[in-house]
């Protein structure tokens, strides 16, 4: 199965991942799209953390964000709409190994992959999931998303939106979701640092990006764009340093803390919002399971525990 | 079995003086309640058949509802080969009156009608069976002593039926211990106080209602292996881990659920995993994950959930991925019988999802078969790259058959996912060969990983909309599965090589069809046997082996639908153009009995000596066509 004759000498261990190594097909997004912007982040953040290149997954469902595993050449895949968590908690699951990065946009994640989003996160399966907000469908030329606001007008509500929104941050935080953050496709440092946070968490971190649709939804996060005029809130984490200052900057331990920043009016604050690092991963409790079966099998062989198992069923 | 020839036995103390009379199997229908444990008396009688080397088999229904409820247990045991659990009982235990009234029409005429006297007044004067009254509530509290309840009442009935049929008392008294043994000690001495109370009561009570088994030819037994007693779905579970599978997910539906109890149980002592997942949804798509990871990985449902994993399974042949979908079927559509038999997801399994979907679908034939077919279809996905469908049914799934234990050190596949680097011209989907993926965390010396994929793609899997690939694709996705049918062996026949009729099977329907054959046989009529594991692709021959027959006869559980054939009969017709193929199907829930499949043949072919042997004219026969 294997090809041990090698047809070009592979490259050199240790030899640094580039942009250039991660680059792969041309991304198919319109020009201007904020998705640019996210895979230019993720290739500084796949540079900076210097993984193995055969051990990084990039995996993703449906939708214009989905497209994302084409652009990075790393082992990856494109699954079906709303899917890619439950496929990508078999990759961690399947191989302690990797580093298994989904990304997905608001339909994926909010609407047909809603109960995905919750499960995989209460297990803490130790993964990391960006979701590229636009807050409207792109792939299939504008219908109303989960996040799409009252009033805002597409093809199947040409009077503009009537149904609640999904409030994200709220939604994410309600999952049971260990690492929490919010962050903006025009804001390419602060993604990295969200990201790379997000990758460096133990569990299931999820990193909710604002990424405007130009096509469908211009202007959709003006308010937190300070050039057109709207307001960058950053969150202000606590440092723990004694300074009477410190006692008003957000503890991202605090989960009450988190609830209220995600109640903040439109268009609320960027940040971390919550990071729980008590809790174990599936693949902890998981790795814990076998290992005491293991000794209470007395490492018996697959064979022997076979034999033994009908032995008792003569 | 012999028929009793006494109409009544239930008088006095009349001791026992006739010598028991030998049997070939006897069928003993147990009707009861849930609770009162006559599942467990079931299965010590079906693992003594075991462990004596008789062949076993049983037959239980389970209500649907969640606390107890009208409950069966019917086993067949004998000496030879046992292939159905018998069309009708030589024997019925009633607990209770409404056991009797629903039971009591399966009872074979001249057969034995066992009841409980404190609970259940027979028709009187019914001369068709022995009816032998028994104070089974009484006698358990009798012997149980004091604590004045009836638990005990399925031992106290398990030691009557040792002594009627001769039973190994020293092997059953094991098996009581062993199963009992590691709750406290009073429970093991008031369980076999029970049973010597049910043991001694016919020395006494009945005059020659004594039986004892055919002696077993045991150089018919030759594999040296001891037998093994387990139903369908533990041994498909245990079929899997012999097959190398460490990795599975799935949601909760019977009657799939304790498969994957099973392996939540196990797999963590073999260093693997199952997770139990939110949804059926999610459960397919975990599994194709652990299989993208190297790790071939078994997700598994009843038909609804299959209908929901239909997407995934879709994504899973367009990206060419190896996986095991078990789908134990049920009555459908809809939640239907979900505690009956059906064999109605045939044409979901092979032509379900969207699009041109080629893969394949086997078949269990019994509990045994469903041990090696786990093993069957590991090659198979890993071999042709490709999701494969295991076909089991409720009958199988539940009931407990004995078969020699399997030759593990030659069975055993290692589990080892394969990591090793790739070479420079490696290709995820390449034109021509099988896809061999490279799972994730495997280097590829060119330094360009593949992206495995929903979308049409290139041989590098990168998305493309060229018309002349999707052509050559979707040829390779078919290819390989033709490639597949091609190195199948030809199927097992049986009986006439040639001749009026061949009967063909699949699935658990094998052994009410392997018997009605010999019936059919013994009538006089030329005919065959045929059974089918391999479902999709067909294996090779059967073209010719159809040609030899007037009449192909499919017999299988599910409806005739809009054109009379069902399922398989519709696809072997489609297949082969054949006129000659005809279908005999029912849906009433239950396995085929033997006489049900022996008139479905008579219906369709002319032969008085088959009318002849099921005591049927033509003539009616055709009326109630």
């Amino acid at each position: 199965m294997s090809s041990t004759v090698l047809a070009t000498p592979p490259a050199p261990a240790g030899a640094p991942l580039t942009k250039k190594i991660l680059t792969a097909d041309h991304p198919t997004w319109c020009p201007g799209c904020g998705d640019f912007a996210v895979l230019a982040s993720f290739y500084r953040v796949l540079e900076k953390l210097q993984y193995p290149h055969e051990k990084i997954v990039t995996f993703a469902g449906i939708g214009c964000s989905s497209r994302f595993p084409y652009f990075v050449n790393t082992h990856g895949g494109h699954y079906i709409h709303g899917r890619a968590l439950p496929f990508a908690a078999g990759i961690s699951l399947g191989n302690e190994d990797l580093h298994v990065f989904v990304f997905g946009g608001d339909g994926d994640g909010f609407s047909i992959g809603g109960n995905h989003l919750v499960h995989t996160a209460r297990k803490n399966v130790n993964l990391t999931y960006v979701i590229m907000d636009n807050s409207v469908y792109g792939l299939t030329k504008k219908q109303t998303s989960p996040t799409s606001p009252i009033g805002f007008k597409t093809k199947t509500d040409p009077t503009g939106a009537i149904d609640q929104p999904i409030n994200p941050m709220r939604t994410l935080l309600n999952t049971g979701a260990t690492f929490v953050a919010r962050s903006h496709a025009t804001q390419v440092n602060h993604m990295t640092e969200m990201m790379l946070r997000a990758a460096k968490h133990p569990g299931f971190s999820v990193v909710e990006i604002l990424s405007e649709c130009v096509e469908f939804y211009a202007g959709a996060f003006d308010s937190s764009i300070p050039r057109k005029g709207g307001t960058w809130s950053l969150i202000a984490e606590k440092k723990n340093d004694g300074t009477p200052e410190d006692a008003d900057r957000h503890d991202v331990t605090d989960e009450v803390a988190a609830f209220k920043l995600a109640g903040q009016a439109w268009p609320g604050s960027f940040g971390v919002f919550y990071e729980n690092n008590v809790r174990k991963t599936k693949n902890v409790l998981e790795a814990e399971l076998v290992t005491k079966a293991r000794e209470r099998t007395k490492n018996a062989t697959d064979l022997q525990l076979l034999q033994a198992t009908f032995a008792k069923m003569r | 079995m012999v028929s009793p020839n006494t109409p009544e036995s239930t008088s006095g103390a009349v001791p026992s003086s006739s010598a028991p009379r030998a049997i070939h199997d006897v069928v003993i229908r147990l009707a009861g309640n849930s609770q009162d444990g006559i599942q467990s008396v079931g299965g010590f009688l079906a693992r003594l058949a075991g462990r004596s080397d008789q062949d076993v088999m049983t037959y239980m229904t389970i209500p649907s509802t969640i606390s107890g409820g009208p409950s069966i247990f019917q086993v067949r045991m004998g000496t030879g080969d046992i292939l159905s659990s018998g069309d009708r009982a030589d024997m019925l235990v009633a607990f209770y009156q409404h056991s009797y009234d629903a039971h009591i029409g399966s009872l074979r005429p001249g057969g034995v009608l066992l009841y409980d006297s404190d609970h259940v007044t027979p028709v009187e004067g019914d001369n068709r069976f022995t009816q032998v009254a028994v104070p089974i509530t009484s006698g358990t509290v009798e012997a149980v002593g004091g604590a004045g309840k009836d638990k005990g009442k399925n031992i106290y009935i398990l030691g009557l039926i040792a002594r009627v049929f001769d039973l190994d008392v020293q092997k059953l008294a094991a098996l009581i211990k062993e199963r009992f043994g590691g709750k406290n000690e009073d429970i093991v001495r008031n369980a076999m106080l029970a049973f010597d109370g049910g043991y001694a009561w016919p020395q006494n009570n009945l005059r020659d209602l004594f039986y004892r088994f055919e002696a077993i030819d045991l150089a018919t037994r030759a594999s040296g292996r001891p037998q093994v007693t387990m139903d369908g779905n533990q041994a498909l579970a245990y079929g899997l881990l012999a097959a190398g599978v460490r990795h599975g997910a799935g949601y909760p539906i019977t009657p799939w659920s304790s498969i994957m109890e099973t392996l939540r149980t196990e797999l963590p002592k073999y260093g693997g995993l199952f997770v139990q997942c939110e949804d059926e949804i999610a459960a397919i798509s975990t599994a194709i994950g652990f299989s993208y990871t190297g790790h071939l990985a078994i997700t598994g449902s009843a038909g609804p959930g299959l209908s929901l994993k239909m997407e995934a399974l879709g994504w899973a042949t367009m990206a060419e991925m190896p996986l095991i979908v078990v789908n134990v079927q049920r009555g459908g559509p809809s939640t239907g019988m979900p505690t009956n038999v059906e064999q109605s997801d045939l044409m979901q399994a092979i032509y379900g999802s969207h699009g041109d979907t080629p893969r394949v679908v086997l078949s269990p034939k019994n509990v045994e078969d469903c041990f090696y077919i786990a093993i069957e279809a590991c090659r198979i996905a890993r071999t042709y790259s490709t999701p494969v469908i295991i076909l089991s049914d409720m009958a199988l799934a539940s009931r407990i058959e004995a078969f020699d234990e399997p030759d593990f050190p030659k069975l055993m596949v290692d589990p080892k996912a394969d990591l090793s680097d790739r070479g420079a011209d490696f290709k995820p989907y390449p034109l021509d060969a099988i896809t061999r993926h490279a799972p994730a965390g495997s280097k590829i010396a060119s330094g360009k990983y593949p992206t495995v994929t929903g979308l049409e793609h290139d041989e590098l899997g990168h998305p493309t909309g060229s018309s002349k690939l999707h052509t050559q694709m979707t040829a390779k996705r078919r290819e390989k599965i033709k490639k597949l049918g091609a190195s199948l062996p030809s199927p097992e026949l049986n009986g006439d090589s040639a001749g009026e009729v061949l009967l063909v099977t699949w699935g658990s329907t094998w052994g009410p069809g392997l018997e009605a054959l010999k019936r059919i046989n013994t009538a006089g009529v030329k005919a065959g046997h045929l059974h089918l594991r391999h479902i999709h692709p067909l294996p090779n021959g059967l073209e010719e082996i159809f040609k030899r027959y007037h009449k192909i006869v499919v017999a299988e559980i599910n409806d005739e639908g809009l054109y009379g054939y069902g399922q398989l009969a519709m696809m072997l017709r489609a297949r082969y153009a054949n006129p000659a193929i005809v279908s005999v199907a029912k849906t009433d829930g239950l396995t085929f009995k033997v006489s049900e499949i022996v008139a479905g043949v008579a219906k369709h072919i002319e032969s008085a000596d088959l009318d002849a042997s099921l005591g049927v004219s033509r003539q009616s026969a055709l009326a109630k066509n």
